[in-house]
């Protein structure tokens, strides 16, 4: 294995670059497509039903069916990386906007209320108080998309495109182990890796939260942090 | 000033929560409106910031209409104090009170600076400013709430019980540093509170709203407490009338009679020799009142552990009801009398209290309060504080 390794190592780093990017990308575009989505949802308590409806049946939609779909719909050759990055955006959406829409909602009313008060108008606030409060929430519901898009990346190997997932269509073809587990090994380590730099940011970014927390273990209040969206878990990775 | 003209709110499903209301809340005084839940006090406050749009009469702030201005404006130039404070708590103490500054595009530096002069004003240690509202006690978060609703120093400050999600002391203490602060600072204040007592304490003038918004009587808490307009606002201003009225008689008529005292750590036969019935007081190497010594169970030196801590002690500075409650709480039937520094003056009894109010052109106690006041509890509120906290 490790001589496949060592004789394919380019093409293995270059699998890896395209997989980063087919999974990260999507995730980008995803947050800043259900922040306003997530937004509307939140402010107008009647299109959060069907909004979370809607894009909840997006996730059910099979991962190599829109992988083939797209094409026809974008007019874009079969190959082109951009049906994966479309595909994926449109599942981490769905991901997302539930997650921003509750994340949103979380945030205390006499926050908000102190926050019109004060005289900030409705961007300003969703920009400078709202977000910044949810992105513990947000946080939590990125990484499960991150997940959940390095794992769907590779089934677009079934149509060809160049990433991982290319290293078990290979390994199944040749019924050849080594690069099975590499490329299980590296999609592990892609996920965890952006398992790792998502929390990383939220820790960033929200230096308060570890302050009320320390305080809440100094008072010895039990300590509740949001998670939501996890639940969602079992479902990453149904289509692979 | 703050001026309602025949301000009405009605919500589309015909509630009406504040029906034709006319007040002026005058510049510099602190104009108090309270009533049962219900009766449209939150919204009347909320609809001077346009927080709620009224549906007709108008508003206006020093004259001009306030639906004349844009509300994020407007709302930039109005103090706003909530009850559970509403900090951001993403944002350091120091920068939940530059939050007006930054909005109107202050310097970072020249906000900062202002924020940590409003931490001293508000009674608040530097060491603070860059705590999380996390990390701040109830108390201390409320204090932030004034300091950020006075960053930008406007004329004009709205509070929505602010004071109410906070224990009785702490509550106390806010209320009277809040007082002593609008001294120096002279603002336009409505303040919102469903406790009467409150509204009383803090008000200049008192609004009472009933149910259904409308306004049941608009006086000084003087009169309120001796003329309430009607049997809804007699019911909410409550019991004991005539003897929370005193709370508006100074106590400076007063004649205290001399009241020979021990220090702490006099001896029995000292402490015998001093006291008068049985009693006698024990003041501090300040002559500051400790509290009082029953000298027939006395064996020992006067130690702290031996004191009677049950009376309170009305300052000659203070008002009568003060000086009444510490005439009637005392266990040796006279009331201890200190100066403004705290200092043991004298005593009084209840019956001299008594003869000076029956004597008062004033009339303290005056016909309609008078009936109800037979049933006066003592309370320690007023100018009258427990012994065992009299010193500092």
């Amino acid at each position: 294995m490790i001589e496949w390794l060592s004789s394919n190592a380019d093409t293995v780093a270059y699998y890896f670059a395209w997989h980063t990017v087919l999974a990260v990308s999507p995730l980008v575009l995803g947050l800043a497509i259900s922040i306003p989505l997530g937004w509307l949802a939140r402010r107008h308590r009647s299109l959060y039903p069907p909004m979370i409806g809607v894009t909840g049946l997006l996730y059910t939609i099979p991962s190599l069916a829109l992988f083939v779909a797209l094409p026809v719909i974008l007019g874009t050759k079969i190959l082109d990386p951009i049906n994966v990055v479309v595909a994926l955006t449109i599942y981490t959406v769905a991901l997302l906007v539930r997650t921003v829409a509750d994340g949103l909602a979380a945030v205390p009313d006499d926050v908000i209320q102190a926050a019109t008060a004060m005289g900030y108008r409705p961007l300003r606030r969703l920009l400078q108080v709202e977000l910044p409060v949810a992105v513990p929430t947000i946080g939590a519901g990125m990484r499960v998309a991150a997940v959940s898009n390095v794992s769907l990346v590779s089934v677009a190997a079934l149509i060809g495109t160049t990433q991982l997932g290319l290293l078990f269509t290979d390994g199944f073809s040749r019924n050849f182990m080594a690069p099975l587990i590499v490329g299980i090994v590296l999609c592990v380590l892609l996920a965890l890796i952006l398992d790792a730099i998502i929390m990383g940011l939220v820790r960033v970014l929200t230096p308060w939260q570890r302050a009320a927390r320390e305080q809440q273990r100094a008072t010895g209040a039990v300590v509740g942090s949001p998670k939501n969206g996890l639940r969602r878990l079992p479902e990453v990775g149904r289509a692979s | 000033m703050i001026e309602f003209d025949s301000v009405t709110k009605r919500y589309p499903d015909g509630t009406v929560a504040v029906d034709e209301l006319s007040l002026h809340a005058e510049s510099g005084e602190i104009t108090v409106l309270v009533g049962p839940s219900g009766c449209g006090k939150t919204t009347s406050l909320r609809m001077v910031n346009r927080m709620v749009e009224p549906t007709s009469g108008r508003i206006l702030i020093n004259g001009t209409d306030h639906a004349a201005t844009d509300p994020a404006t407007l709302r930039r130039g109005i103090g706003y104090v909530i009850q559970q404070a509403g900090l951001f708590p993403h944002r350091t103490v120091l920068d939940n009170i530059a939050t007006v500054p930054y909005l109107l595009g202050w310097k970072r530096q020249k906000a900062r600076q202002r924020a940590m002069e409003l931490l001293d004003r508000v009674g608040l240690d530097r060491s603070l400013a860059k705590r999380y509202p996390a990390q701040l006690s109830g108390g201390q978060q409320q204090r932030v709430g004034v300091a950020r609703a006075l960053a930008a120093d406007p004329p004009v400050m709205l509070m929505d019980e602010p004071f109410s999600a906070v224990d009785p002391v702490v509550r106390e203490s806010l209320q009277d540093e809040f007082l002593r602060l609008q001294q120096e600072l002279d603002k336009t204040i409505l303040f919102v509170t469903h406790d009467i007592d409150e509204a009383i304490k803090l008000g200049d003038k008192v609004a009472v709203l009933r149910t259904g918004g409308t306004l049941a009587q608009f006086a000084t808490p003087k009169e309120l407490l001796e003329q309430p307009a009607d049997d809804f606002v007699a019911g909410f201003v409550g019991k004991d009338r005539g003897y929370r009225a005193l709370s508006f008689t100074p106590a400076e008529q007063i004649t205290c009679d001399p009241e020979p005292a021990v220090t702490l750590g006099a001896s029995a036969a000292e402490a015998r020799a001093t006291a008068r019935d049985g009693w006698v007081l024990v003041v501090d190497s300040e002559q500051r009142p400790q509290g009082w010594v029953d000298v027939r169970r006395l064996d020992s030196t006067v130690t702290p552990e031996v004191l009677h801590r049950g009376g309170t002690v009305g300052s000659i500075t203070g008002s009568l009801r003060g000086v009444l409650d510490a005439a009637l709480s005392s266990p040796a039937g006279r009331g201890v009398m200190t100066d403004a520094d705290g200092r043991l003056v004298g005593a009084v009894t209840p019956g001299a209290v008594l003869a000076l109010i029956g004597a008062s052109p004033d009339g303290s106690g005056n016909g309609g309060a008078r009936s109800t006041n037979g049933t006066g509890t003592p309370d320690s509120r007023g100018s009258a504080s427990p012994t065992a906290g009299a010193p500092g």
